[in-house]
């Protein structure tokens, strides 16, 4: 039993580590998704196992669970292999052994104490190009992982110290942006070094068996904490469905079903009625999904800390062969869509049980939308970009207007920085009026970006969901507006034949795009919502008069003045 | 006039306004400790100077560190504020850069300072290149500021899209609206913040819009105060930068006073460590909620560029760079479900405050911990409201919170309570030492504010510092400050450009555009210098990377873009390590500080008159540390002469703080009556 001031100190200490390992990657990455959109992560991992000792907060929030798959992929490896020597770091980005999609470079690194492997340290990033027949690799698409970029198994970057060039020649030769990803490689580099000095001075301070003792703890403190939120809920089974629009390549919807089960302090997600594994890229791996689950239990028990203990009293089940369970060569580029998904499916559920800790699911897709062309002097260039939507409404009020996926912390680029970039011209970025689901809390909005060429011509690429299935409220709230896409050719707009999907459509000088993406899911009855809070969305021009009138049943004019009388006898009729 | 020779600089806290007074003829100091009033700050300001000065007449200066910008952001009480933008982008403040308050949990919110029907939008539009697409028509301008005014608008921010590159449609914007605008209240982007980037742009400038009636207003009903009380001097504003302001600036840019709280107390501490011959300083203020700490680094404070009041309230103005951890002294100890001893982020503030305040709080806080210990002598409650504090009440919420949970007796329970809280400050520390390439054996901690001497020893213990250096008046550190800060403008604009395609020329004439109307501001404040300067510098990348690098130019030599080059990969080399070859580099942003040095103060004066042998103990008290009783020996700490030294475990009690000299510990009396803990040898 280890005294309760040391465990306390030692915890800091280690998350600190963590975080200036996560803080060195991003000031010096080259490429923005990870020096803005903080797309990395970095911790400790047990020896053996690979669970998550220790990891980060400020990195992406699905890696928390995702790393130690990665890490267990290594450790696999080297039992194979049997080589595994001081001053090795593995380097892959599998993502059916390490989790996410092949855009996330995993550096893997040992860290020797006495003479034997103490722990691992580990970073993941999001490489800029990785190859594949889509710059930025969002390939919608896509029917197997080789149309998506290179696929590196574990290999050693380092042997005993030692860089190996020819790795590293492999990896540029193979990416349309090669000076980014020697960048970025060399910062997560750093971070581990710095992860391995830190972890040198602390053990040169306690001993390496009150930290191992420690990461004991920790694991079965997190355990138990979990287990005390899970017995609050009250027991029973809940079953949801949601569905993604299609995978891109067959025009039909999927199935992401789940059944929840909570038995005492134990939690049973299961997750057996989902579509089995598709021909387009919205597949994931089994450590994805389990990676998504535990984002979404975090976001709701915000309490718990980011290892391995949480998921202990929880158990996941997911056959062979499904969608959230596919292997190699299966495409799973646009993972990010599936796992918002699963998350969904998480929240609603809780909020079946305990509408009291949960919330109506977010905007639930990232649309990544690239531009790409030449300027008049051959110059290529590539705009990439993710845009936000509204999240849903919760016990304590209205869901957050524009803003990120719940999978990540990442900011958006300004106009101002994107104009400067780009050949391109803002006409509108702005809130979507009537876009929140409706509720007793409604819905936070979605926005509208609509988007000039300035050159002579460009190819627009999008990777959206939501465009059939808008996203859910909970306890009887209702849905939010789904995504629309729109852009112009010579005989009007269009909107792409598979909803929120495209490939190299031809955008000419003085065309126009319109991204119009969703908001938020609402929470409670809309009947339930008070007149005067419908009337003050009026007069903000959230929620339109005649919306007012056929959603809420108030009868409000557009500067928010509120006809009580009316609104009386029309919420009577409603009800009636 | 000539007579006028007495300094007073006055800062106002929360709690207390504090006020420290220089005599320029005499070389005398004294200090004043009065309540701060409430809602108008002027009344307590007034007594505080008259607490110690009969005749206003002999104020040459009154400096005057405010938070009551910091406040009105916090409690959102600024002005009906109106926006009027570009068409397609009246929601850019609302909208953020697509963030969320909580990295985990989606129940965030957010409510913009000026609602959704007070933004307007009017159709001009400049392009990133500069070019004007669609030129502004004023009539469609003074027809939105109608509007604004009818719906009860005090005062307008203008705020068009790539105003950075190209400023005249928002100064054909501000000259129509000035037509119809009752007041001075109206502000543009390109005067407040000509820098890329719209959400930061349109926040800062928003939020000053949104401030200005309200500091004005304060501001002039101070100004008019002091004139009735036959006070015919100057009066400066300290800035978030740590330099003043004169109070004319201050109405037009009272956004640079939104952080400028911590601010004097960082600057005063870089004064007082250097003059005591230490220029490597880590400023730690523990509050109430919170601890704050500060680098300063060979005798410069590091600013940053940007920073948030509340999630979404942006502003991007120079400001003293502050880490900020909630472990303040009413921070509340508990044991998490998992079996873990927490310290905050809930604080009992100072209302209720600790258990032992007796005013209704029942969990426990760090400072009802460090009464159990012995180390706050519960006799003698700081600030005097308290005739004694409640020992046992402390004890039986700490034995019931962390004691009984955790399987520990009360007094092993409240020292891990400090002990924890130590730890976490310690991390504050690591972090912007440690992680920023510093080594902690190079610096010394200087604790300020009422808490922070208590820590003090325990943080060098932890950390490896140099030493801790305690001042003579820990708790008017910033009111010390205030007189001793230079006065200093900043300036940016947006550049945009590749290295090799930067006119310096051009550059070299918008610099020294910069730097006389810089020295212009000095000249019209009245304030005699001792010198003054100018730093220019250039925010540099590599192209492709986001984040850039500060690169200080020379001052003296002609601008090239050699001189430039080899600056930025001098800055890259000490920032992130070996420059880079081949790719081309970025110059983002210019910079310039104009700053006009104050004369100094002779701090020897202050040190203590007491002759030595004076016995300035008064006693001893049992103290709990490291696990067990130890006797402490008790002294009035003004009543040590310059060279006293004393042995840790003691304890050192003055009107507004206490110092805990920790067991293995000493401390001695400097030559300006600092106090210096460091390990015994």
């Amino acid at each position: 039993m280890i005294d309760p001031v040391t465990l306390a100190v030692l915890k800091g200490r280690l998350e600190q580590i963590a975080d200036e390992m996560d803080a060195t990657l991003f000031r010096s990455a080259f490429n923005p998704i990870i020096a803005e959109a903080h797309d990395a992560s970095h911790g400790l991992y047990d020896a053996t196992t690979g669970a998550t000792l220790i990891q980060g907060k400020s990195g992406l929030p699905i890696f928390v669970g995702a790393m130690s798959f990665a890490v267990k992929a290594v450790i696999e490896k080297v039992a194979r292999d049997g080589d595994l020597a001081p001053g090795d770091v593995y380097i892959f980005n599998d993502p059916y052994d390490g989790g996410t999609h092949l855009s996330d470079f995993k550096l893997v690194r040992p860290y020797y104490h006495d003479g034997e492997v103490f722990c691992y340290l580990a970073s993941v990033g999001h490489w800029h190009d990785v190859g594949g027949n889509v710059p930025g690799n969002y390939n919608p698409v896509a029917t197997e992982c080789f149309q998506e970029g290179m696929l590196i198994p574990p290999v050693k970057l380092f042997s005993k110290g030692e860089l190996r060039q020819d790795i590293v020649d492999i990896l540029a030769a193979n990416s349309r942006l090669p000076g980014s990803l020697i960048g970025d490689l060399s910062g997560q580099i750093n971070a581990l070094d710095l992860g391995a000095r830190r972890l040198a001075e602390l053990l040169s301070e306690f001993s390496a068996a009150t930290l191992t003792t420690v990461f004991a703890e920790l694991q079965q403190r997190a355990a138990q904490l979990m287990r005390a939120n899970i017995a609050e809920l009250p027991d029973g089974k809940f079953s949801v469905d949601d569905w993604l629009d299609n995978d891109g390549v067959v025009d039909e919807p999927l199935k992401i079903a789940l059944d929840l089960t909570i038995d005492g302090d134990v939690m049973s997600l299961d997750f057996s009625r989902s579509s089995p594994a598709c021909a387009g890229p919205v597949n994931i791996s089994r450590s994805t999904a389990i990676a998504s689950v535990y984002v979404a239990i975090k976001h709701i028990f915000t309490d718990v800390p980011a290892n391995a203990g949480v998921l202990e009293p929880i158990n996941i089940i997911i056959p062979d062969g499904m969608l959230l369970s596919v292997t190699a060569p299966k495409p799973v580029g646009g993972y990010t869509e599936t796992i918002l998904r699963v998350i969904d499916n998480v929240h609603r559920a809780i909020a079946e049980v305990a509408p009291e800790r949960s919330n109506a699911c977010a905007y639930g897709t990232i649309n990544a939308l690239s531009l790409a062309g030449h300027r008049s002097d051959g110059r290529r260039w590539v705009m990439f970009s993710f845009f936000g939507g509204g999240h849903g409404g919760h016990p304590e009020g209205d869901g957050l207007n524009h803003g990120n996926a719940p999978i990540s912390t990442a900011t958006i680029p300004p106009a101002e920085i994107l104009e400067a970039a780009y050949p391109v011209f803002f006409k509108q970025w702005a809130l979507r009026p009537d876009s929140g689901g409706v509720g007793h809390n409604r819905g936070g909005l979605g926005a509208i970006y609509e988007i000039e060429l300035l050159e002579q011509d460009a190819d627009v690429f999008l990777f959206g969901e939501r465009g059939r299935f808008d996203p859910p409220g909970v306890v009887a709230g209702g849905a939010g507006a789904g995504n629309r896409f729109y852009y112009q050719q010579a005989d009007g707009m269009h909107s792409p034949a598979m909803g929120s999907k495209m490939v190299g459509v031809k955008l000419l000088r003085g065309q126009h795009l319109r991204l119009e993406t969703p908001g938020g899911g609402g929470y409670g009855q809309a009947l339930d919502r008070e007149p005067e809070r419908v009337a003050e969305d009026v007069r903000l021009g959230y929620v339109s008069v005649a919306a007012a009138k056929a959603d809420y049943a108030v009868i409000v004019a557009a500067d928010g003045t509120l006809d009580q009388a009316a609104t009386a006898a029309c919420r009577k009729d409603a009800k009636a | 006039m000539s007579q006028a020779r007495k300094i007073v600089g006055v800062d106002v806290g929360g709690t207390f306004t504090d006020v420290f007074f220089l005599d320029e003829s005499t070389g005398a100091c004294t200090v004043a400790k009065v309540p701060t009033s409430k809602p108008d700050q002027s009344a307590g300001f007034l007594a505080g100077i008259k607490a110690e000065v009969a005749d206003f007449a002999d104020i040459s200066t009154v400096i005057h560190g405010t938070t009551v910008a910091t406040n009105a952001l916090l409690e959102k009480k600024g002005a009906p504020t109106g926006i009027i933008t570009t068409a397609g982008f009246r929601d850019t403040l609302e909208m953020r850069r697509r963030d969320r308050p909580h990295t985990w949990g989606l129940w965030g919110q957010f409510t913009p300072v000026v609602d959704r029907d007070m933004r307007l939008e009017v159709a001009e539009r400049t392009l990133a290149d500069g070019s004007c697409h669609t030129a502004v028509d004023p009539g469609e301008v003074e027809a939105a500021a109608r509007q604004l005014l009818a719906s009860g608008a005090e005062a307008v921010a203008i705020v068009f899209i790539n105003a950075y590159a190209n400023a005249a449609n928002e100064q054909a914007a501000l000259a129509a609206v000035k037509n119809v605008w009752p007041n001075d209240y109206v502000v543009t982007s390109h005067e407040i913040l000509p820098e890329i980037r719209e959400f930061e742009r349109t926040s800062t400038t928003t939020l000053n819009a949104y401030l200005q009636p309200a500091i004005a207003d304060y501001l002039r009903r101070l100004e008019g105060a002091l004139g009735a009380e036959n006070f015919a001097g100057e009066v400066l504003i300290v800035q978030s930068n740590g330099g003043v302001m004169s109070l004319d600036t201050a109405c037009e840019r009272p956004i640079r006073t939104a952080l400028s709280g911590p601010a004097a107390g960082v600057i005063a501490s870089a004064y007082i460590a250097g003059n005591a011959g230490f220029s490597n300083v880590i400023t730690c203020d523990m509050g109430g909620t919170s601890f704050d700490v500060s680098l300063v680094v060979d005798g410069e404070s590091a600013l940053t560029t940007q920073a948030s009041v509340d999630f979404g309230m942006v502003i991007r103005t120079p400001m003293i760079g502050m880490t900020t951890i909630g472990a303040g002294g009413g921070s509340i100890a508990w044991v998490d479900r998992g079996g873990l001893l927490q310290i905050g982020p809930e604080s009992a503030g100072s209302d209720p405050g600790p258990v032992c305040y007796g005013a209704g709080n029942t969990r426990p806080t760090v400072t009802d911990a460090n009464v159990v210990l012995g180390r706050i002598n519960a006799d003698r409650p700081i600030g005097g409201a308290l005739e004694r504090l409640d020992v046992d009440a402390a004890r039986n919420a700490i034995m019931a919170a962390v004691g009984t949970p955790l399987g520990l007796d009360v007094m092993t329970a409240a020292e891990a309570i400090v002990r924890v809280a130590n730890a976490r400050m310690a991390g504050a520390i690591r972090l912007v030492s440690i992680e920023r390439g510093h080594n902690p054996s190079d610096f010394v901690a200087m604790p300020f504010g009422g808490g922070g001497a208590l820590h003090a020893g325990a943080l060098i213990k932890d950390v490896g510092l140099k030493a801790a250096v305690v001042p003579l008046y820990p708790g008017v550190t910033s009111a010390l400050g205030c007189t001793v800060a230079d006065m200093r403008h900043d300036f940016v604009q947006t550049l945009n450009t590749m290295l090799d395609d930067l006119d310096t020329a051009a550059l070299t004439v918008m610099i020294e555009s910069f730097a006389a109307t810089g020295h212009q501001l000095l000249a019209k404040a009245a304030v005699s210098f001792a010198g003054q300067s100018t730093v220019f510098a250039l925010d540099m990348s590599y192209l492709g990377q986001t984040h850039t690098v500060d690169v200080t130019l020379p001052v003296d030599a002609a601008i090239d873009t050699d001189v430039i080059r080899s600056s930025f990969e001098a800055r890259y080399r000490t920032v992130f390590g070996k420059p880079l070859s081949g790719i081309a580099i970025r110059v983002l942003n210019l910079r310039v500080a104009v700053i006009g040095h104050r004369n100094k103060l002779d701090l020897k004066l202050l040190a203590p008159k007491i002759a030595a042998g004076v016995d300035a103990q008064t006693g001893e008290r049992a103290v709990w540390a490291d696990g067990g009783w130890h006797q402490a020996a008790i002294y009035e700490r003004p009543l040590l002469a310059v060279g006293a030294t004393i042995a840790g475990p003691a304890l050192l009690e003055q009107t507004d703080t206490t110092i805990f000299v920790d067991p293995g510990l000493s401390a001695t009396v400097d030559q300006f009556g600092n106090l210096i803990i460091r390990q015994q040898d």
